[in-house]
């Protein structure tokens, strides 16, 4: 079975580029980001990615975590891994220094956290969640609160998960009814939840549950939601772990794939909690870091992408069958035309995610931190804008990615034991945890889209038509091709914003059905952009750089332009005509039984 | 006590090492490059030895092109608490780089250094016997085991029959064999602090060292490709190949 090999050429291309990391570098507490500091990183963490998280993939995947009387043992190897993880401090690469982090950008976290999951998604689920609880407690904890739990978790000795989801209450969080009962200083919490990753596990001593929960008297729906945090074990006033918290894991879920995940159902009983923030803005914290959980969902989508496409080309440069239709002996299916075109799709739309999901980080960094505000303004609106776009393109073409690559496999792929679909199953949560596409693409269409008059969506055309002049300039057949796509994908993208902002208000069912060919149009022109933006760079540095690298750039780029952007008018038709018949159908007559 | 590290930057051992086209040499192109693991086993030797005491201070050395230096990064990363680059873009070989080491030991005074027993790029197993006979130093090659006190080095070298432990008196030259450690993951606050320890810059003329090549390479070729095998009857027949055809037995 052939091993992950991270792809640092392509991921410092992306950073250096296309992302502006040298940019990144120079804001105002980033000053270590340099260009030799984040490769000596990313060296580092592919060796850790490779050597220690890639060779527990499959067998985790094989054994599975196991439940047993409330607790959960991981697969064998994993609770090493973790150890080791800890020890080399990865976890607090983005965290803060005042809790003990390194307060690295996101654009040199976002490589790193793609390495981990391609190397192994069960298992960066959990320092993921970590994060995404840190990051909570952070912007909305309490000062106690802060220094209670954080430097604990920055370290990773403790690890963090988010409790949403309750059998009633999915999608939908007004229907959170898990309740919360002030007492003295502190709240106790009762209620079940469901899917919550790494719930309960062998990691660590300790587990930090953030839960949405109501209080006695809250309001009815989303402006009654709170946030609690819920320790396995509560913390004495010197640190030191205390009495066993009333929150148990009842059991873990059967799943499709990411069995080494544990989901767990978690129980709570009374259990002691302390309020984040104040009472009924939980749900507005959750969006604070929405941004953050989404995009790290979508990068999983370019990390099972990437891992699928290694596998698949391996196993296509081996596997001999069949002749070369030009003429000759038996070959490798790589010189097959079609195996060619399903590894050039695979390769293109990875190469096409990974590039927009950099681009993306690197704008949070100056967002956040750019001595401009109105720059900082322009940058979070352009992330805010892609966020759904990242999140809902990149996992919905992770499936489509990994689905190729078992078919490169051929009767192999069907097979487990090539490892070819397991990246199938895995990849097939993450287009619904988080935010389904569906969820996502109405977030794209109602709130940033219609709600400004497609303003950011507009601004961000504009600038695909400043650069359609410097694409102009190039004198390569190659950049013409891919400009005309570009071009017309532009097209479709700024007449489907008319129409969304025409019809939003007016004729909602219809513009809503088309929010996800929508979504897909907007991640393959953006993709498209940020591909037309690598052959230039690469056209510039050919001469000087890496040739074969900076060709091969070229090629996928243009086949990106024939094979993918070409369906951008199609998509577009199909968001602005494409909606009569979606709703005429009685919901009775639907099965013709 | 101090101690200096040699680290050489080679082809990583991942990549499948290309000829070049004019047979001048092996393709370094565009081609990743990483720390030789033998030298990666020599700094986890002695950080080992820090951490248990016996060193002081470690310095790690390396000599060649500037990109040398992300090589020495690595090896303060590790554990190295500074680094000496010699820059020279002329093409180095064992004997010099015996001798740019030896000028620096003249000028550091370490008691031990240790260097990996070969790079895996001209797999030469040279410059430490070199250096050892330069100085005029007890040297201790093929370590698997390193123990250090009382001024005394207790080596166990791998050899030909087996494990022969022997004693040095300091100042001494150990290099390393695979089995004598498995170095450490470098750790995210190492990476950040290394970028922060010093690391010196200097030429061969500045320490007196010649480096121009002594060998000529005349041609680099890539290995003959394998033939396919035969199947064989029976042990006999083997037996017989393999005696009078082989010529191995």
């Amino acid at each position: 079975m052939s091993a992950y090999v991270a792809p640092l050429k392509d991921m410092k291309f992306a950073m250096r580029e296309l992302a502006g990391l040298a940019e990144v570098g120079q804001l105002p507490g980033y000053e270590e980001a340099t260009i030799e500091t984040a490769d000596a990183i990313l060296e580092e963490a592919s060796r850790f990615a490779t050597q220690v998280l890639d060779p527990l993939n499959f067998s985790g995947d094989q054994e599975g975590s196991k439940w047993h009387d409330g607790s959960v043992t991981t697969p064998k190897g994993f609770k090493e891994a973790y150890r080791k993880y800890v020890e080399g401090g990865w976890g607090a690469l983005p965290v803060s220094s005042a809790f003990g982090g390194q307060g690295l950008p996101r654009i040199v976290a976002t490589p790193v956290e793609e390495m981990w999951c391609s190397g192994n998604m069960s298992f960066s689920l959990c320092p993921m969640l970590t994060q995404g609880a840190l990051h909570a407690i952070e912007l909305c904890g309490s000062e106690h609160l802060r220094s209670t739990f954080l430097p604990k978790m920055a370290s990773g000795e403790w690890t963090g998960t988010m409790n949403l989801t309750e059998p009633q209450a999915g999608s939908d969080l007004a229907l959170v009814r898990t309740r919360a009962v002030p007492e003295g200083d502190h709240y106790r919490i009762t209620g079940q939840k469901i899917f919550i990753t790494y719930g309960e596990h062998d990691f660590t001593d300790n587990i930090v549950h953030l839960v949405l929960a109501r209080t006695p008297d809250a309001p009815e729906g989303v402006k009654g939601i709170s946030l609690f945090i819920v320790p396995k074990f509560r913390v004495n006033a010197d640190g030191s772990l205390g009495q066993r918290n009333e929150a148990r894991c009842a059991s873990i879920e059967h799943k499709l794939g990411i069995h080494a995940s544990p989901t767990a159902v978690m129980v709570f009983e009374s259990a002691l909690g302390y309020l984040v923030g104040e009472e009924n803005k939980g749900l507005a914290y959750m969006f604070i870091m929405m941004n953050a959980a989404r995009f790290a969902v979508g990068l999983e989508g370019v990390s099972i992408a990437e891992r699928a496409f290694q596998r698949a080309l391996a196993y296509a440069k081996e596997r001999v069958q069949g002749r070369d239709l030009a003429g000759g002996g038996s070959v490798p299916i790589i010189r097959h035309p079609d195996v060619r075109r399903m590894l050039m799709l695979m390769k293109s739309q990875t190469e096409a995610m990974r590039a927009l999901a950099y681009v993306v980080a690197a704008a949070m960094d100056v967002g956040a931190r750019h001595p401009d505000a109105k720059l900082r303004q322009q940058n979070q609106a352009f992330v805010d804008l892609m966020i759904p776009v990242v999140k809902g393109w990149s996992t919905e073409t992770g499936i489509e990615v990994a689905s190729l690559g078992v078919q490169v496999h051929g009767g192999m792929g069907f097979i487990e034991e090539t490892g070819a679909a397991q990246h199938l199953r895995d990849a097939r949560i993450t287009t619904i945890y988080e935010g389904t596409t569906g969820i996502q693409a109405n977030d794209l269409v109602g709130r940033k889209i219609a709600r400004e008059g497609g303003a950011t969506a507009k601004a961000w055309l504009a600038h695909l038509e400043a650069f359609d002049g410097e694409l102009a300039k190039s004198g390569n057949a190659d950049v013409q091709a891919i400009r005309a796509a570009l071009a017309a994908g532009a097209k479709a993208v700024a007449e489907s914003v008319d129409y969304i902002v025409a019809n939003a208000g007016k004729d909602v069912m219809a513009t809503f059905a088309g929010a996800v060919p929508f979504l897909k149009l907007m991640g393959i022109v953006a993709g498209g952009w940020q591909m037309a933006r690598a052959a230039l760079a690469a056209e510039k540095n050919l001469g000087s750089g890496d040739r074969a690298f900076l060709e091969a750039k070229l090629a996928t780029a243009r086949f990106y332009a024939d094979q993918v952007m070409v369906q951008a008018p199609g998509l577009r038709d199909t968001v602005v005509k494409g909606s009569a018949a979606v709703m005429t159908v009685p919901d009775d007559a639907m099965l013709a039984a | 006590m101090k101690v200096l590290v040699s680290v050489k930057r080679v082809v990583d051992y991942n990549v499948k090492v290309r000829v070049k086209a004019d047979g001048t040499g092996v393709e370094t192109a565009n081609v990743k490059m990483s720390m030789n693991p033998f030298d990666e086993i020599a700094i986890e030797e002695a950080v080992r030895l820090k951490e248990a005491g016996v060193v002081t201070e470690i310095v790690a050395v390396s000599a060649g092109l500037l990109a040398c230096q992300e090589t020495l990064r690595t090896a303060l990363a590790i554990g190295a608490d500074r680094a000496i680059l010699v820059e020279t873009d002329v093409e180095l070989q064992p004997l010099a780089v015996a001798k740019l080491l030896k000028a620096l030991c003249d000028k550091e005074s370490p008691q031990i250094v240790i260097l990996g027993k070969q790079a895996i790029d001209d797999d030469a197993n040279q410059t430490g016997q070199m250096l050892a006979a330069l100085l005029k130093w007890p040297q201790a090659t093929f370590a698997s085991k390193v123990k250090v006190e009382n001024g005394k080095a207790t080596v166990t070298r791998e050899v030909d029959g087996g494990l022969e432990t022997i004693a040095l008196k300091l100042p001494a030259i150990i290099t390393t064999d695979l089995r004598l450690n498995e170095p450490r993951y470098v750790t995210l606050p190492n990476i950040m602090k290394a970028k922060k320890k010093a690391l010196e810059n200097l030429k061969p003329d500045a320490l007196g060292v010649d480096v121009k090549p002594r060998l000529q390479v005349l041609k680099v070729v890539e290995p003959a490709k394998r033939k396919a095998g035969i199947k064989v009857p029976d042990a006999k027949t083997l037996v017989e190949k393999l005696r009078n055809e082989a010529k191995v037995i």
